[in-house]
């Protein structure tokens, strides 16, 4: 299906009938109910994506769905959610930022992938595909790196796909496209100074050392030169100017978050994961298509609530807070789209032990694992509330293909 | 590593020196003539008019021996005894040692387990503890040279717990546990072939060889019990496979025996030629049907000589694995300096190609190298695999344990059991790794190995000159030594110097490169 070919007079239901699902919200550029008077065309594509992966993942009783009179047992200590900008959408109550700018995103509530195994889950709403069968499809993030990626003239400084900060693990996210379509994972934390980017900046190397350095290696590397004509050694050593442009070259800039006002950063959160998303949005404004950054540490089997807590707050200025600041501007400068944290699902009761703050050995809510008949929600910034898609053909069509 | 059995060839060294009596030697020769396969080559560079390669010096020898019979770097005290031996006959028998020792079996494994899909997840669901019974039974099979036939009749005909018996985790990594599944990872292991590309008819055939396999649980944790299903009443049947004769498929047999009867014979189109094919692959770079594992009527060998010659001197020799590799790598072909430049792949499949190292035998090398570990774990319960940080990359059983490293130095995944999965080609990405990581960094910075580079005591150029025997195997020339004099910039040697030369050097394209 050709997304150009869908007027803007096009239902959400048919949109969603039609295996559009979340494409509309995730490459649109401007949608129905946020860009006032001109009725701007539903489906202007986005030029990049923000995918924040939060590995475990977050119930969504505790953030976007939440069922505050299924009582105490569901509940725990969150049984008050909150109002948001709104009307008639609450969202849990660690999460006043994003309640002051509903009106910028939109819940699906209505997902569900009846996986109940971490990895398995993850393959599902990474690849669109459910696991099992000979081929292993490669995620989202490989699929727009090759649609969108150097095939596509992306002639970007950095690669098209870059996954804050470690990779996934336990499946390869570019399944059957081959490595060449793997993300760059940056390893480093970019809430340290300097961001050590791996590969590209190398504290303690002074930009005199690595020109020596490459000096010494041009006049030792013997066997290109023997070797002139040799498609491997051609390769090799333009792969190998490629690298240099970036160490020497642009690189070290766009990862220094150092050129970014101070109180941004401060907005953004002083943590790993906060100074990621600020990173992700640089990344976005020198040309990269597709960011993941992996959250790690939602996945709860013990001390639930505690640890959300915590965790919680810190995934209110991911956009960049405040409401109609600067995410917004920047955004629609550079035309990109933030998905928000899916989570596994979960088995909703809390295994029935005391909740609260919990001995080490309790088991409060087992976050980790799907659970069939729960729907889990999906946040998108800046999309038509769309319900009830199916995971498979939603998360498929995201890259709009 | 090699104890023993090093000179012990001596009476067939004799024996050659006569054979070789009346032909022209260059450089060092072998202890055993691969005359047949040569005889072979000298035609088909005879026909494309094209002169016979030269032999590659000792010390590039030495190198792709090494790392390609066993996945190891040469030390420097073996590269010094190596170019000291003065004996004709050194390339030989240091291909007879290299073979005999359990690198050889460990890495061949590594390859092996490519091929056959070992991991414990994602999409082969093997387990952990699975994977391990199935991994030490490949190398087993290996160290012991058992002959390809009896390795693949074993497998084929295999029943049992997919701990206690374990090949039979062969059918339990196959992509779906129905016969058409089984039908597929057969075609491509044992016979070459894509089993989807094949007429209805011989689809059939195969898959209904295994339509009364079945698979029980059992009490214990992730056990799994393969077997061959008596009590479903099958009929007698009539079938053919591939190439072959009509052949009746008994009602009360496990039909698996009959098709193994059929495939491994002299006269099969398939066994030994997938086989052969594969090794020439790994040893020489290109497959002589291309892919290695695609073969089929229109998709023709390039040199259907060489292939038929390679496919005779293994049936001759009873599927013997080592007889096959030894004979290659003797051959003037792998012996051939690589090409200088692009080749046509009819000439490309006559010498040794360019290749960059496996993920995993570059991870060893720079451990070696530096005296460093790699650190694995496993993210995959139950229970848990725990590696010892002293086990080598090659030894990796599980596809499922891996790294940031070995992926993106194109370790497969294992998910197709296709041998291109493994990937050898170059990325700006790994470039910025091996040039600027602190993976690297650290490993070039603190490896205890490297305290007799970086140490005092030693003067610059017996520094210089233990560096690229550790690294490259082989003395530095002239020219070397003094272009890294000139690097100095005047200055005395000192403790970066050393650091840095050893960065070049493992930047260098001969290290990350076999040619």
């Amino acid at each position: 299906m050709k997304r150009n070919d869908i007027s803007s007079a096009m239902t959400r239901r048919e949109a969603v009938r039609t295996g559009l699902g979340a494409t509309a919200a995730l490459w649109a550029g401007q949608l129905p109910g946020l860009a006032s008077e001109s009725k701007p065309p539903l489906v202007e594509r986005a030029k990049a994506v923000i995918q924040i992966w939060m590995w475990g993942g977050p119930s969504h009783l505790d953030t976007f769905d939440p069922k505050p009179d299924a009582g105490y047992d569901y509940c725990g200590a969150f049984k008050e959610p909150i109002a948001t900008k709104v009307d008639g959408l609450q969202i849990g109550e660690k999460l006043p930022l994003l309640a002051g700018q509903a009106d910028k995103f939109s819940v699906l509530r209505g997902m569900t992938h009846g996986i109940n195994g971490h990895e398995t889950a993850s393959y599902m709403v990474q690849t669109g595909r459910p696991s099992g069968g000979g081929t292993v499809y490669p995620s989202l993030g490989a699929v727009v790196s090759y649609f969108k990626g150097y095939n596509a003239g992306y002639d970007g400084p950095l690669p098209p796909y870059v996954v804050l900060t470690q990779p996934q693990g336990r499946f390869s996210e570019c399944g059957f496209l081959g490595p060449k379509y793997k993300p760059f994972a940056t390893g480093g934390d970019p809430n340290k100074t300097p961001f050590t980017v791996e590969g590209i900046i190398a504290p303690g190397f002074s930009r005199q050392r690595q020109e020596e350095r490459k000096r010494l290696l041009d006049g030792l590397d013997r066997l290109p030169w023997r070797l002139t004509d040799h498609p491997l050694m051609t390769t090799h050593m333009a792969h190998r100017e490629e690298a240099y442009d970036l160490i020497l070259g642009k690189g070290a800039a766009i990862f220094d978050l150092g050129e970014e006002p101070e109180g941004l950063r401060e907005r953004y959160g002083r943590n790993t994961f906060g100074q990621s998303c600020l990173m992700a949005r640089r990344l976005v404004e020198n040309g990269v298509r597709y960011i993941t950054i992996n959250y790690k540490g939602w996945d709860t089997h013990k001390q639930h609530f505690p640890t959300m807590n915590r965790k919680l707050p810190r995934i209110g200025p991911w956009t960049g807070y405040p409401a109609g600041g600067s995410f917004g501007s920047r955004a629609a400068r550079f035309h990109y789209r933030l998905v928000g944290g899916a989570s596994s699902g979960a088995p909703p009761r809390c295994n029935g032990k005391p909740l609260g703050t919990g001995g080490a050995a309790t088991t409060e809510r087992p976050s980790a694992h799907s659970w069939p008949e729960v729907d889990f929600p999906v946040v998108r910034w800046w999309g038509p509330p769309i319900k009830r898609a199916r995971m498979s053909s939603s998360v498929r069509s995201i890259p709009g293909i | 590593m090699k104890d023993g059995g090093l000179r012990r060839l001596t009476g067939v060294g004799l024996l050659s020196v006569v054979f070789l009596a009346g032909s022209v030697v260059v450089g060092t020769v072998s202890a055993k003539p691969a005359s047949g396969l040569d005889r072979v080559l000298q035609e088909l560079w005879l026909e494309a008019g094209h002169p016979v390669p030269e032999p590659c010096p000792d010390e590039v020898f030495l190198r792709r021996a090494h790392l390609d019979i066993t996945g190891t770097l040469p030390t420097p005290a073996e590269v010094k005894d190596f170019l000291q031996d003065r004996s004709r006959f050194k390339r030989g028998e240091l291909i007879d040692e290299l073979l005999a020792c359990d690198e050889y079996a460990l890495y061949w494994s590594l390859k092996w387990g490519d091929l056959l899909r070992v991991k414990s997840e994602f999409p082969v669901n093997l387990w952990p503890n699975a994977v391990q019974a199935y991994h030490r039974w490949i190398y087993e099979s290996l160290k012991a040279n058992k002959p390809y036939d009896a390795m693949a009749r074993e497998i084929l005909t295999a029943s049992g717990s997919n701990f206690r018996d374990p090949e039979v985790n062969f059918y339990r990594s196959a992509h779906s546990a129905e016969p058409e599944g089984i039908a597929e990872a057969v075609a491509l292991t044992f016979m070459g072939s894509r089993y989807e590309a094949w007429r209805p008819d011989y689809q059939k055939a195969l898959a209904s060889v295994f339509t009364n396999l079945k698979f029980k649980k059992t009490a214990e944790w992730k056990e799994e019990i393969v077997y061959f299903d008596y009590t479903t009443p099958s009929e007698e049947r009539r079938v053919i496979f591939p190439g072959g004769k009509a052949m009746t498929l008994q009602p009360d047999m496990d039909p698996r025996y009959a098709f193994a009867d059929w495939l491994i014979q002299a006269e099969n189109p398939w066994f030994a030629r997938a086989l052969v094919n594969r090794v020439w692959y790994w040893l020489i770079g290109q497959g002589i049907v291309h892919e290695p594992d695609d073969l089929r009527e229109d998709n023709p060998p390039i040199h259907p000589k060489l292939l038929k010659c390679l496919e005779d001197e293994f049936v001759k020799a009873d599927y013997d694995l080592k007889h096959l590799y030894r004979t290659i790598l003797n051959s003037k072909a792998y012996q051939a300096e690589s090409a200088a430049g692009r080749i046509g792949a009819d000439l490309a499949i006559l010498q040794y190609n360019l290749r960059r190292l496996d993920a995993e035998v570059l991870a060893d090398a720079l451990c070696q190298v530096t005296g460093t570990y790699e650190e694995y774990s496993s993210l995959i319960p139950e229970p848990f695999t725990f590696i010892p940080r002293s086990e080598r990359s090659i030894a990796l059983a599980d596809g499922s344990i891996t790294s940031t490293f070995l992926e993106m130095f194109g370790r497969p995944s294992r998910d197709t059991g296709m041998v291109l999965e493994r990937r050898d080609t170059s990325s700006p990405a790994q470039h910025l790794h091996m040039l600027n990581s602190t993976h690297i960094r650290k490993k070039i910075e603190s490896g205890s190995a490297l305290k007799r580079i970086y140490g005092n005591g030693k003067r610059p150029v017996e520094k210089l000159e233990h560096c690229y025997l550790t690294l490259l195997s082989r003395y530095p020339t002239p020219e070397e030594k003094q272009w890294v004099q000139k690097s100095t910039q005047g200055k005395p040697w000192n403790h970066e110097h050393s650091v840095d030369l050893v960065w070049a050097l493992i930047n260098s394209a001969e290290f990350l490169y076999r040619h």
